[in-house]
């Protein structure tokens, strides 16, 4: 496994958590609710053919809630601002969960620094008569097993995730979430209504068996983004990255190849 | 000791084996279980209740405020309060709380209560809340947002009593362009404020620094005691010493011939209350943000040492309830004034499932075996001065090891 340089970025008074490892073209990977959990192997493969990013969201990780944070679409302007700060250009932005959601708020904001974008289970949208399980309502290791299809996998992120030496930070994080995605639940209405001006290559990976935002979700922004491509990982639940690392990094690297600026 | 009479107004006919299959009272226990003609009934007897109180001697009559469960049938408490505000003739009524952060236009709390102080000439007490975790689920407010939208409503409220309107108000969460309600507080200043809470250090100051009443929500003797002690030295602090009318214990009583017929009498509502109108699980009680990560990680600590099944016995022993003769009652109650320095009672004579005719015997032993002996009563001090505060876990966290309501 390689070792990923963690630091600090400092911007206009709100500190991230930067974890960075590998070079080449930019990718930077907004990950959900489980921004603070450590990096893993499936991020060392993106490594390869990527410089990757992998920030902790603002107000997580127990750094101090940023005065600014009352809205998701607050963190994906903060993060238009990152991308700003470290001079990226031709980024491949893939966002999973509610990082996903984060991902297609600045990419309908602005996609002139992006060079494809790969929503995965993303949060954000609404579909009528669609219900996913309210996490809202989950103890953690229930919230935990919600996210995966594979139960042996599911042990081992609860073991590995929900230990005590990290609780304060999961309870710190959990404050950031509900501030962004509490009402409504995880979604903003308004986001459908701008998700055409996205005109980035994307792509949108689901796992068939999500339970949190079934693949009816995934569908919605495949319809909503034009030329989008809708992949759906078989006997795979809602934390793609989790359940079905291989299938997920093959799918992420089989795209931005595809999709590669020359710098 | 002003002994008020509390009521949480519970779905007494409740299908208890049905709310113990579901786990708890709130929220997801569908109102299926819900059926209007009796709870017709039931409102008509608690308002009965609350006007005998009145008739028997009560400093005044409680109601309060929560949403969609069979814990408490008041979501809007002024609703009941409106029907009482002719009807007690002496004593005060309370609203123990309004739950300010669960409304998106605070201005309409100022309008109600300042409409029930005029029809009851200023015996209005108004409580404001931040209301229960569960309600952040059930009224879709954001639960890391409470408090400081509870701190901005209360702002306004009391702008809106006090300063003549028509003026502006800007906050975060709420804006007018116009703030000049009609009709204005009949009590000037504005109505007498009491503050309940189920004890954090954070809360406790804010009411000290205002000079409000302090409510501590059911909570063991003890723990109660080291509170109010807190309180005084928070009020010391600001500079000016805490009277016991600034001190409210909140409790139920219930009164047999002798220990033993009271416990059993009360038994199956008792326990029916501290066990199965309550909900146990943290995900609904503590919603992220609503308290401190430090307080959910006792919660959590606490519900897996604890979270057994609470007797009668458990409750008394703790000094959560007071249950016996007239005679332990009164030397219990008299100890733990003592003890805690309180000078207000808010006290619960029907709980749980209790029915109509119980209620009101309980109720008038209370009134004659309790009120006369503690009209004028003041805390003694000496005995007083011996409740040692423990550390803030005990203190903040409720007595039975779970997440008890914010009445």
């Amino acid at each position: 496994m390689q070792s990923p340089i963690a630091a600090d970025l400092n911007l206009r008074g709100t500190a991230v958590k930067l974890m960075r490892a590998g070079a080449g073209s930019p990718l930077l990977l907004l990950r959900g609710t489980d921004a603070s959990d450590a990096w893993l192997p499936y991020m060392d493969v993106l490594a390869e053919q990527h410089a990757l990013i992998v920030p902790e969201h603002p107000g997580f990780g127990g750094k101090p809630m940023p005065p600014w944070l009352d809205r998701l679409s607050d963190m994906a302007n903060f993060y238009l601002d990152v991308i700003d700060e470290l001079n990226l250009t031709g980024v491949h932005l893939v966002g999973t969960s509610l990082g996903g959601w984060i991902a297609a708020e600045l990419a309908h904001r602005s996609s002139a620094k992006l060079a494809s974008l790969t929503l995965v289970g993303a949060a954000g949208l609404r579909v009528p008569g669609v219900e996913g399980v309210d996490i809202f309502l989950r103890s953690e290791e229930q919230g935990l097993r919600d996210r995966f299809h594979d139960t042996g996998r599911a042990d081992e992120a609860i073991a590995r995730i929900l230990s005590p030496a990290t609780e304060d930070v999961r309870l710190a994080n959990a404050i950031a979430i509900a501030r962004v995605a509490w009402n409504p639940r995880l979604h903003d209405p308004h986001l459908a209504k701008w998700l055409h001006r996205i005109k980035v290559p994307t792509s949108i990976i689901w796992g068939e068996h999500d339970r949190l935002f079934p693949p009816a979700h995934g569908r919605a922004f495949h319809e909503s983004i034009l030329g989008s491509r809708l992949t759906i990982v078989p006997a795979c639940g809602h934390a793609v990255a989790l359940d079905k690392p291989d299938a997920l990094v093959a799918s992420i690297l089989d795209f931005t190849a595809e999709h590669g600026r020359a710098e | 000791m002003k002994i008020f009479n509390f009521h949480l107004m519970p779905y007494a006919d409740v299908d208890v084996e049905a709310m113990k299959r579901h786990g708890s009272a709130w929220l997801t226990f569908s109102n299926s279980h819900y059926d209007p003609l009796k709870g017709a009934d039931l409102y008509n007897q608690y308002l009965d209740q609350l006007e005998k109180a009145d008739e028997l001697g009560f400093y005044g009559v409680c109601v309060n405020e929560h949403h969609q469960t069979a814990y408490g049938l008041m979501p809007t408490p002024g609703v009941l309060a409106g029907a009482l505000a002719r009807s007690i003739k002496k004593g005060k009524v309370a609203v123990l709380g309004r739950a300010l952060p669960l409304v998106n236009n605070p201005l309409v709390i100022a309008e109600e209560f300042a409409m029930l102080d005029n029809l009851t000439r200023g015996r209005f007490v108004a409580g404001f809340v931040r209301g229960i975790g569960a309600e952040y689920h059930t009224m879709g407010i954001n639960p890391a947002e409470s408090q400081e939208r509870f701190n901005e409503a209360h702002d306004l409220i009391i702008q809106a009593w006090t300063k003549p309107g028509p003026f502006e108000f800007r906050g975060k969460h709420y804006n007018f362009k116009y703030v000049n309600p009609w009709p204005t507080p009949y009590r000037k200043p504005h109505p007498e404020i009491y503050i309940p809470s189920s004890g954090s250090l954070s809360t406790i100051r804010w009411v000290a620094e205002r000079r409000y009443t302090y409510c501590q929500t059911l909570a063991p003797i003890q723990g109660v005691a080291a509170t109010f002690d807190l309180f005084r030295k928070e009020a010391e602090r600001v500079g000016y010493e805490a009277s016991p009318d600034q001190l409210s214990w909140s409790n139920a009583i219930f009164i047999g011939e002798t220990d033993a017929k009271a416990i059993a009498a009360c038994r199956e509502h008792m326990e029916n209350y501290a066990n199965h109108y309550l909900s146990k699980d943290p995900a609904m009680m503590a919603p992220p943000g609503y308290t401190s990560v430090e307080s959910v990680k006792r919660m959590r600590q606490l519900r897996a040492h604890r979270a057994a099944f609470q007797t009668t016995e458990d409750l008394i022993e703790k000094g959560v309830v007071i249950v016996g003769s007239p005679n332990t009652v009164r030397e219990k109650l008299a100890a733990y004034q003592d003890l805690a320095g309180f000078g207000v009672s808010l006290t619960k004579t029907q709980f749980g499932t209790m029915p109509h005719a119980m209620a009101l015997e309980n109720q008038a032993a209370v009134a004659q075996e309790v009120l006369p002996y503690f009209k004028d009563r003041l805390p003694q001090g000496k005995a007083r001065a011996k409740a040692t505060p423990k550390d803030k876990s005990e203190i903040q966290i409720d007595s039975l090891g779970r997440a008890l309501p914010a009445e």
